[in-house]
């Protein structure tokens, strides 16, 4: 393999956490025993000031940064931002990243064994709110011995957990970075995320989500659920950049094979997410984002939701976003404003769609890096 | 700390302390940041330009990066004590539309803007037939971003017509000096004008 870049944390090893405490969930159930898998980078200060919480998005984990062994063909899913001398300098910051209840990459989930039944949890698994994981993630904090984080931050789903740390918990985090987020998803969101889980929940292989029993998993439906989702996180602009209408063979075949470079794209993408991904996750992760509404208790209005919010935020959103566009994103700002909050907002010229969250775009990184400059300068001072 | 500008100054000896200001165009934030020292003001910056926006957050000024021609409707009605509007009247399409919103969000406006009815301006196009180019007009005419530049007999009708009532005002040299002369003949003299208004009670 390649050196590992100077900039890169370098080679980590995910920890693992037991919670034998019950944890009391929105739906009303409980989940009575858990694990929480996560990786830290950075050091702790004697004060335990600098630590800074990253949240991860529907497909996310806590593999934030860093590779896990020599061979690993890949980093982490934000090496771009986490590392010596990036946004979120390691030599300053003590970064803690956790994998969510219901994951598939080590938190107990769904393919967790039920101490209950002593099978898979499958469709047992409760469902899991983002409140549910801001208060898993606040028991993670005690046992790391952190009171208050210098910063939460997170992009898409990250983000609203980000915003849900700020409201639950407003003595325990000091800043926020919400990246690519929306108050609420769209009627328009939730109906992606529902032909999504259709895909799975239709696919013969599903079992009722008991397909572990069954050595086999939805893969068709989990398959289209990431085409879908794909569609989403990119714009038009650049689809049309990466791929127009290039022809794969070179010419049309006149059969349902691939012929446009665009349907290639998808497939691999497909491909690569079956296999390592959860079907029972991808419902849990999709019903998370749609369920989430922190003004649903008020009657829609989230600056009374976010009054006792006392947090500084940086929020930022991507022009070619249309999943969770800008204008979702400056709901969040006007509700921090309306309650006279130190709040800023920067609106990144990219034509990455979503995406672009999970992109290394100068103007991007500079933004972050001046604003947890800002953050650090505050622990020192 | 830099010693400040004489119009961040003046504009500093208007505002209450402890006022909330919305500062409209805050370029690199320095008005803010010289309000909050100098007078403990809190408030935000609308800002357009990305190298702007960073150097704000850079020095801890709140800045929400956003088009001014957009309008200011996220903001609700009296919610900054003073809403300030620098060198950046004459950039905007709308500036009477942009009055009019800066007096429903907050109680007093402060506005700053280059007068067009400087001598040396009027000597420019008058005598010599060109658009004019000076310290505080730095543009040639293809490339200026102002767009809407007025004298202060235009702004002071723009007022009247908009019942606008102004509290105060002052003019200034391109280097931000107060002088006796200007004061005398400040439409002739002043390059840049500075003026504090709010909504005219009516009788």
């Amino acid at each position: 393999m390649k050196p590992i870049p100077p900039d890169s944390v370098g080679l980590v090893t995910p920890a693992r956490l037991r919670f034998a405490k019950p944890l009391a969930l929105a739906s009303g159930g409980a989940l009575a025993d858990y694990e929480i898998v996560y990786e830290t980078y950075g050091t702790l200060n004697a004060e335990a000031s600098n630590a800074v919480l990253v949240c991860h998005a529907l497909s996310g984990s806590h593999h934030v940064a860093g590779y896990h062994s020599a061979d690993d063909k890949r980093p982490g899913w934000w090496e771009h931002h986490v590392g010596p001398g990036k946004s979120l300098d390691t030599r300053k910051f003590f970064v803690v990243a956790c994998n969510n209840l219901g994951s598939c990459f080590g938190s107990t989930g769904p393919a967790s064994i039920n101490p209950a039944t002593g099978r898979a949890y499958g469709p047992e698994f409760p469902m899991v709110t983002v409140g549910d994981w801001v208060a898993s993630q606040a028991r993670l904090a005690d046992r790391l011995g952190i009171r208050k984080w210098a910063a939460v931050v997170g992009g898409s789903l990250g983000g609203m957990q980000a915003l849900q740390w700020a409201i639950d918990y407003p003595d325990r985090v000091a800043h926020t970075v919400i990246i690519a987020a929306a108050p609420k998803l769209t009627a328009q969101n939730i109906a992606f995320n529902e032909v999504a889980r259709q895909a799975i929940l239709t696919d013969p292989d599903f079992h009722e989500g008991r397909f572990y029993d069954h050595a086999t998993e939805p893969r068709r439906g989990l398959r289209i659920a990431r085409m879908l989702g794909h569609i989403t996180y990119l714009s038009d602009d650049i689809m049309r950049e990466k791929f127009g209408r290039g022809l794969r063979g070179g010419k049309l075949n006149f059969d349902y094979q691939v012929a446009f470079e665009v349907e290639s794209y998808l497939r691999h993408q497909a491909d690569s997410f079956v296999g390592h991904f959860d079907a029972n996750t991808y419902l849990l992760m999709t019903k998370a984002l749609d369920y989430f509404d922190p003004a649903g208790a008020a009657d829609g209005n989230l600056a009374a939701v976010l009054a006792p919010v006392k947090a500084d935020t940086l929020v930022i959103a991507f022009t070619s976003d249309w999943r969770f566009a800008p204008a979702r994103s400056r709901e969040i700002v006007k509700a921090l404003h309306d309650n006279d909050l130190n709040v800023s907002y920067a609106e990144i010229t990219a034509s990455h769609g979503h995406d672009a969250f999970l992109m290394r775009i100068p103007r991007y990184v500079d933004i972050f890096t001046a604003y947890m400059d800002r953050v650090y300068a505050g622990l020192t001072s | 700390m830099i010693p400040a500008r004489v119009d961040f100054r003046i504009i500093g000896d208007w505002i209450r302390p402890g006022s909330r200001v919305l500062d409209l165009g805050c370029g690199d934030g320095s008005l803010l940041a010289y309000l909050a020292e100098s007078k403990g003001a809190s408030g935000y910056g609308l800002e357009i330009d990305d190298a702007h926006v960073e150097e704000c957050v850079r020095r801890g000024v709140n800045v929400i990066q956003t088009d001014l021609d957009a309008g200011l409707s996220e903001f609700d009605e009296r919610s900054f004590d003073y809403v300030v509007l620098s060198l950046t009247l004459q950039a905007v399409r709308y500036p009477d539309r942009l009055l009019r919103e800066m007096l429903r969000v907050g109680t007093e406006g402060i506005v700053t803007f280059p007068n067009f009815g400087h001598w040396r301006t009027r000597w420019q196009l008058g005598v010599l037939g060109r658009m004019p180019v000076s310290a505080a007009l730095p543009h040639e005419w293809y490339n200026t971003p102002n767009i809407h530049l007025c004298t202060l007999l235009d702004f002071a009708r723009l007022c009247e017509r908009e019942q606008i009532e102004v509290l105060e005002s002052q003019v200034v040299d391109h280097a931000h000096r107060p002088r006796l002369a200007l004061r005398l003949l400040p439409n002739l003299l002043g390059e840049i004008a500075l003026y504090r208004f709010r909504r005219a009670r009516l009788p």
